[in-house]
């Protein structure tokens, strides 16, 4: 189905079951133990085997020699992998250093070998034998003194230039220049990286956890250098990804290759203290932002140039889209430079992009709105668009920004505020509050799905879309139910498996839109099958509480299946709207912390994200996957830090001791509001991402609340309570 | 982890005699024993499992105080009436660490032989005196936020992560042991934890084999109990700092500091100053502190804590 003119009404219009609260289809198995994940497929295959990873003990250089002897002898060891007697392995698209690596090596942590055993102890206990001599090389792991050696990036990220940004940030009467940075980040989610591999002549089934299934079949294709046709991958159930799960990794390529020289199934899993230096993660970036405005507020000039780091080949952090497009000013600039490091590769993590670019620029505006005197968000509202700044043309298909925060404002008592900083206090806790914008694209891909209607009436849906924890089996299970007319309990979905037809899977919010609205295409194909097959007028008939009607005449869905069934597949593609329409979605985000007049210690006591995302298609799984995503901005905001050791060039604090990420008793009040709101020019669900939007501002919110309580302007995330403590005044 | 041999212990002496043995450990709880084994931090060659020895009682002595068996666990010890009504630091102290799970498991004597939490400790690629003697330290000039501002030297710069032992070295506490020959000594808890100097690796005053039976505390000594940890994150994370203390009404008291040195820190000198309030008592507390530049903050951090303390003991 092709879809490239607005939405009018359809089916899920009647939202008898979209847009309802349900309940996770995916729920019972997950709370009862039984939903199976990665590492957890003990009966798929007979006679698995257990494969541990050795990671590289330098940052970079060269391995000199590998002493398997040891290892090889060492009880129940089955084989080992190393780079040296693996055969040739190829890239893939989505990886920028070697899965397995050696005798080069690219980063602390990579892969060098795999020992394969017939027990997971063993495995683990030989791997420590095995004798790696290498030789080091210098390497860069400081973003700050790399940064003047940084060059435009490769690929999509060109400067942006509208206007005569200089001359109107020199003569604008008021004027911010002001530098941020925000740390390397881990994903650091529940479940490890993991994979079962399988080898049945030249056919491979692997079992992983994985949130992209056709990338990361054709990319472990182009590794081993196989036809994908030769590969399934199975992923079904996924304990988070954030980003870190959107390819194929160490564990995948190294359980494929263990399985082969063992002539074995063989399984993998990456140890918590791996995940951190072995996997991806967000990399660091310096911002600096310029914004020059009227007295009266208006924005004439708004600049953002963002420094990233990356190994050879890598990427940068997109950190200045959102400035793109956010707020009005008829000046703009943006620039994004890549440095060479040779820490561990940088890629996509938790809202790549706006996130750590909000975190920056939502200062930068509440810095400025303090210089004008101005209250935030009116500041905000003041400097609102409906068209696409670098291209007035250009609208938002919907942008209820400024509603966000006069609803936002209102629920959470901004008006009730301290406006000078440091004056609220109770008992201990100073107690400030902060706003931020909160923005982020909605973005399209073509989605694919096949339903299957029988002659119990059940509706099967099955796409390689994945749920990663956020709610893809009921969402699709509620757009299959709408459609055709039946309850919950009459559809099956089937997700995350390479022979299904291919989805948008999961990542930068569009997986929600996208893959109902493949389902939906499929749907409307089977409705005509179904219409087709009774001789139905398909326009006219109506598809209700299991039986399709026409005037009189009324056949259950069981009937009109048959004992053979009926099929239909089809794929929702996007024509031009989106150049036509600028498509994003809004919130506000509203925090209020205090912070111990004494320690310095600062915690969160609530927090509020209006949001307009379009349709939201189910408000429970939305609130879930929002409240999720403020709980991460919080920890972006407090305490995610990668620490870098910038001599041995590895991230020091790797396991979940060293790298903080929030507790429960860090998050104690949310609240969610989604504004109503239908976007036909997104697609036929009309609906937009939302998971990533709400952690996308919340980083500042919290910074600004923290400014606002303590006096102290913290620019340098994360805001921690050693930066709160100089120059301040006994106590 | 490499493989080992296990027995149950069915005696305090006898597990004492087995623990003699070269290779030999004790586990009681696990929570830090089965980590570090397998990181192969820790690498017995057998394990003598304490849980069955029937030490795992809360009596009063006769002196008025309490005996504590060395497997009473954490949570039953912080539950404990008798400890909350005379004890309040040290049920206060056992709640601010680590999770409820764990307290669970977490036994007295584990938790005062936890070892620190140094990530370098912790990652056996890199060079460390006190997992592997002679190799360096790499938090010197690495990565040290955590580490040590006092009482350190040039071969480790660590901390003791325990917050239940701040609250016993605050408590004058007695550990009670058996030697491997079979007889039992009492150590004070000024005298048990030591300062890395040029061995880090040794870290208390066992000798090797020699098995914890219990912890006693003297007679309540009233006051208020205060126990104040400091983090970055609300719940489940070691001390930045922390600070036991026993206030009296006449403003005199006893304190101790966690987070900041190789054991808990206390200097009977700095509680003469209670009186005089806090930024004397940092004086004489932190006098010779050596922080690195990533964990200088620790030192105002310190005085403003105190001064919390101070503030909460007065209301
Ligand atoms: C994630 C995590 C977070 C934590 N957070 C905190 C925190 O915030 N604050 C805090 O204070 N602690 C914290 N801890 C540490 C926890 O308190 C210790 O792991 C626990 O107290 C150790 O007790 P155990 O009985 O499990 O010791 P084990 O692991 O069994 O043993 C530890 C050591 O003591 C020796 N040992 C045990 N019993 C005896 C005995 N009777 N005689 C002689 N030697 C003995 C063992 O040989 C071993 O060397 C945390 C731990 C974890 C894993
Ligand atoms: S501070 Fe101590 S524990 Fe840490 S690396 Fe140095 S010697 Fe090892």
């Amino acid at each position: 189905m092709r879809f490239d003119t607005p939405a009018t009404t359809n089916p899920i219009d009647q939202l008898k079951i979209v847009g309802k609260p349900t309940d996770r289809i995916d729920g019972p198995l997950k709370t009862t133990g039984t939903a199976p994940y990665a590492y957890e497929w003990h009966d798929v295959v007979p006679n698995q085997a257990y494969g541990y990873v050795v990671g590289s003990a330098i940052a970079k250089g060269r391995i000199a020699s590998i002493d398997l002897t040891k290892a090889r002898a060492a009880p129940g060891v089955l084989a080992i992998v190393t780079a040296e007697n693996a055969g040739k392995l190829g890239k893939g698209d989505w990886n920028t250093a070697k899965l397995l690596g050696g005798p080069d090596i690219q980063h602390y942590h990579q892969a060098i070998a795999l020992v394969v055993a017939e027990t997971f102890e063993q495995a683990r206990a030989a791997a420590q034998l095995v004798r790696v001599d290498y030789i080091r090389a210098q390497g860069a792991f400081d973003l700050a003194s790399a940064k003047d050696s940084a060059i435009v990036p490769d690929g999509a990220t060109p400067d942006t230039a509208v206007g005569d940004f200089a001359s109107a940030f020199a003569s604008a009467p008021v004027e911010l220049d002001a530098t941020y940075t925000t740390p390397d980040q881990g994903h650091a989610m529940m479940e490890p990286h993991a994979s079962i591999a399988a080898w049945d002549g030249d056919k491979l089934t692997l079992w992983t956890s994985n949130q992209m299934i056709a990338w990361s079949t054709g990319d472990m294709a182009k590794t081993l250098g196989i036809p994908k046709e030769n590969i399934r991958l199975i992923s079904p159930f996924i304990g988070g990804g954030f980003g870190g799960k959107l390819f194929v990794r160490s564990d995948a390529v190294l359980a494929v290759l263990g399985a082969r020289a063992a002539r074995r199934p063989v399984k993998v899993a990456l140890a918590r203290p791996f995940m951190f230096n072995n996997t991806t993660h967000r990399p660091a970036t310096i911002q600096r932002i310029r914004i020059g405005a009227t007295r009266d507020g208006k924005i004439t000039a708004i600049g953002h140039e963002s420094w990233s780091g990356d190994l050879p080949g890598g990427g940068p952090e997109n950190a200045v889209q959102q400035t793109r497009l956010l707020y009005a000013g008829a000046n703009r600039m943006t620039a994004t430079r890549l440095a060479v490091l040779d820490l561990p590769e940088g890629n996509a993590m938790r809202a790549p992009g706006e996130a750590p670019g909000l975190m920056a620029l939502e200062i930068a505006m509440d810095e400025m709105a303090e210089k004008l005197d101005i209250d935030p968000v009116e500041f905000r509202i003041l400097n609102d668009t409906q068209v696409d700044p670098e291209n007035p043309d250009r609208r938002f298909s919907q942008r209820q920004l400024v509603e966000c925060l006069r609803i936002g404002a209102e629920r959470f008592g901004w008006k009730t505020r301290g406006v000078r900083t440091g004056r609220v206090r109770e008992g201990r806790w100073l107690i400030g509050v902060g706003v931020a914008a909160g923005f982020r694209n909605n973005l399209l891909t073509t989605s694919a799905a096949r339903v299957r209607l029988d002659h119990r009436g059940v509706v099967t849906v099955e796409t390689d879309m994945t749920d990663i924890g956020t709610g893809s089996y009921t969402i699709i299970a509620q757009t299959a139910a709408e459609m055709m007319g039946v309850p919950l309990d009459k559809v099956v979905v089937r997700l995350g498996d390479s022979i299904f037809p291919v989805s948008a899977g999961s990542g930068g919010q569009w997986g929600a839109n996208n893959s109902t609205s493949g389902v939906y295409a499929a749907c409307v194909k089977l409705r005509e099958a179904v219409t087709q097959k009774l001789g139905f007028n398909s326009a006219e008939a109506l598809f209700e509480d299991g039986n399709v009607r026409l005037g009189s005449r009324s056949v259950s869905l069981a009937e009109a299946a048959g004992e053979a069934g009926l099929v239909a597949e089809d794929a929702i593609e996007y024509g031009n709207l989106a150049k036509q329409y600028q498509q994003s979605t809004f919130a506000a985000h509203f925090v209020e912390v205090g912070v111990d007049v004494a320690t310095r210690e600062i915690r969160v006591r609530r927090m509020l994200a209006v949001c307009a995302a379009g349709r939201i298609l189910n408000p429970k799984s939305a609130r879930s996957q929002v409240i999720g995503a403020m709980t991460m901005g919080v920890g972006a905001a407090l305490m995610e830090e990668l620490a870098v050791d910038k001599r041995h060039g590895f991230f020091v604090n790797h396991d979940l001791a060293g790298y903080e990420v929030p507790v429960h008793a860090d998050i104690p009040h949310q609240e969610v509001v989604f504004l109503d709101e239908t976007d036909p020019i997104s697609s036929p669900m009309k609906a937009k991402g939302v998971g990533e939007l709400g952690l996308c501002g919340v980083g500042a919110a919290i910074a600004n609340a923290v400014y606002n309580a303590s006096g102290v302007r913290v620019r340098d995330y994360p805001v921690t309570l050693d930066k709160l403590l100089s120059g301040l005044p006994e106590i | 982890m490499r493989s080992f041999t296990y027995e149950r212990a069915s005696s305090p002496a006898e597990a004492a005699a087995a623990a003699s043995a070269e290779g030999a450990k004790f586990i009681a709880g696990g929570t830090n024993l089965l980590d570090l084994m397998k990181l192969e931090i820790e690498t017995p060659t057998h394990l003598i499992d304490v849980n069955d020895l029937a030490l795992d009682r809360i009596e009063t002595t006769p002196e008025g105080g309490l005996r504590i068996g060395a497997l009473v666990r954490n949570t039953d010890l912080a539950a404990d009436e008798r400890v909350r009504r005379d004890y309040g630091l040290l049920s206060r102290a056992l709640l601010a660490g680590a999770s409820g799970q764990l307290r669970n498991k977490a036994t007295t004597a584990g938790n005062l032989l936890q070892r620190t939490r140094c990530p370098y400790f912790y990652d056996t690629n890199q060079p460390c005196n006190k997992r592997q003697p002679g190799s360096g330290c790499a938090a010197i000039g690495g990565f040290s936020r955590q580490h040590a501002v006092i009482g350190a030297s040039e071969m480790c710069i660590a901390t003791h992560p325990s917050d239940m032992a701040v609250a016993m070295r605050v408590l004058d506490a007695t550990v009670e042991t058996v030697r491997p020959d079979g007889t039992a000594r009492s150590i004070p808890i000024a005298e048990f934890h030591r300062l890395p100097g040029d061995t880090p690796h040794v870290e208390n005053a066992l000798i090797p084999g020699e098995l914890i039976t219990a912890v006693t505390l003297p007679r309540p000594v009233g006051g208020t109990h205060i126990y104040h940890k400091v983090r970055d994150r609300a719940s489940y994370a070691f001390a930045l700092v922390s600070a036991g203390a026993i206030v009296q009404r006449d403003g005199t008291g006893h304190i101790a500091l966690g987070g900041v040195a190789h054991k808990p820190w206390r200097v009977e000198a700095a509680e003469a100053e209670l009186p005089r309030g806090a930024k004397a008592v940092a004086e004489q507390l932190l006098a010779d502190a050596k922080p690195t530049q990533e964990n200088a903050f620790k030192l105002p951090l310190v005085e403003r804590t105190l001064a919390a303390v101070l503030a909460e003991a007065r209301t």
